[in-house]
C-alpha cells in the first residue's frame, strides 16, 4: 500500500500552488480558484488521515468543508460581479480605494 | 512496483500538472477547465483512499456545481484576460516566499510525522459503507449538520442581495 506520507506531501504541494496563485495572479477569478485549490488540498489531507486511522470523522469534515466552499463560492462570485459592475475590471491591483 | 503505486504517481503528476496549468494560464476559462481536471484527479485519489462517497460528492459538488458557477461568471463578465497579467519583476518576491513556505512545510512534515508505515490494507466496511457515515452524520454531527443548512441559506440570500441591481431613483 501507498504510505500516507505521499498523500500528505501531495496535499502540501497543491496547497502551496494555491497559495502561489493567490500571490502572483492579478485576475480576481483565478485568485478565487486558487483558494478552492487550497481547500481541496486540505480535503485530501483529511481523507488521507481518515484512511490512516480507519476513522470516519475525517470524511465527515470533508463534507463540511465542501459546504463551506460552496457557500464561499456563491458569496464570493456575487462580490466579484458587484465589483466588476462598479469598476469594470477584476484586476486586484486596481482595488485600492475604500469608497466605491 | 505495485499497480496502486503507479496509479498514484500518475494521478499525482496529473494533479500537480493541472494545478500548474491553472497557475500559469492567461485565459480564465482554461484555468477553470484545468481546475476541473484537478478536482477529478483528486476524486480518483479519494477512491484509492477508500472514500467512494466523498469522491462522488467531490465530482458533483466541486467539479460539477462550483466550477459551473465559475464558468458562468467568467462568461457573464467577459473579463477572461487581463493585459500584462504577469509582471515578472513583481512576481519574484511572491515566488521566493512560496518556495520558502514549501520547503518549510515539507521539512516540518518529514520532521513531525514519521508515518512511513503503509496504509493497512484491511479497510473493510468501516470506511466505504455510506450508511455508517450517515449514522455518524445524523448522530454525533447533527448540530454542525443543521448549522450548515443555515450557512447555505445565508449564502444564498447574500448572493442575491449582493448582485441585485439597485433601482436608480
Amino acid at each position: 500500500m501507498i504510505p500516507v506520507n505521499y498523500y500528505i506531501i501531495l496535499s502540501a504541494v497543491l496547497f502551496i500552488m494555491g497559495m502561489l496563485g493567490v500571490l502572483i495572479r492579478r485576475n480576481l477569478l483565478i485568485v478565487f480558484m486558487s483558494i478552492e485549490l487550497m481547500l481541496n488540498a486540505a480535503n485530501l489531507a483529511f481523507v488521507a488521515f481518515s484512511r490512516m486511522y480507519l476513522n470516519l470523522n475525517g470524511q465527515i469534515f470533508v463534507f463540511f468543508i465542501m459546504t463551506v466552499a460552496a457557500a464561499e463560492v456563491a458569496v464570493g462570485l456575487a462580490l466579484i460581479v458587484a465589483i466588476f459592475r462598479s469598476k469594470q475590471s477584476i484586476d486586484v491591483d486596481q482595488m485600492n480605494n475604500l469608497k466605491g | 512496483m505495485p499497480v496502486e503505486l503507479i496509479v498514484f504517481i500518475l494521478l499525482a503528476l496529473t494533479a500537480i500538472g493541472t494545478a500548474l496549468g491553472m497557475l500559469v494560464s492567461r485565459h480564465a476559462v482554461y484555468a477553470a477547465l484545468f481546475l476541473v481536471l484537478n478536482f477529478a484527479t483528486v476524486a480518483i485519489m479519494y477512491l484509492l483512499l477508500d472514500a467512494p462517497f466523498v469522491a462522488l460528492s467531490q465530482v458533483t459538488v466541486y467539479a460539477g456545481a462550483i466550477m459551473v458557477l465559475f464558468l458562468f461568471v467568467i462568461m457573464l463578465l467577459g473579463a477572461e484576460q487581463l493585459p500584462d497579467e504577469f509582471k515578472w519583476r513583481d512576481l519574484l518576491p511572491a515566488i521566493v516566499l512560496g518556495l520558502l513556505l514549501f520547503a518549510e512545510s515539507v521539512y516540518l512534515l518529514f520532521q513531525k510525522i514519521t508515518l512511513n508505515t503503509g496504509l493497512s490494507s484491511a479497510a473493510g466496511e468501516a470506511l466505504t459503507d455510506p450508511t455508517l457515515m450517515a449514522a455518524k452524520l445524523f448522530s454525533d454531527y447533527l448540530l454542525p449538520f443543521e448549522v450548515t443548512s443555515i450557512l447555505l441559506l445565508v449564502a444564498m440570500v447574500g448572493a442575491i442581495v449582493l448582485t441585485k441591481q439597485e433601482k436608480k431613483a
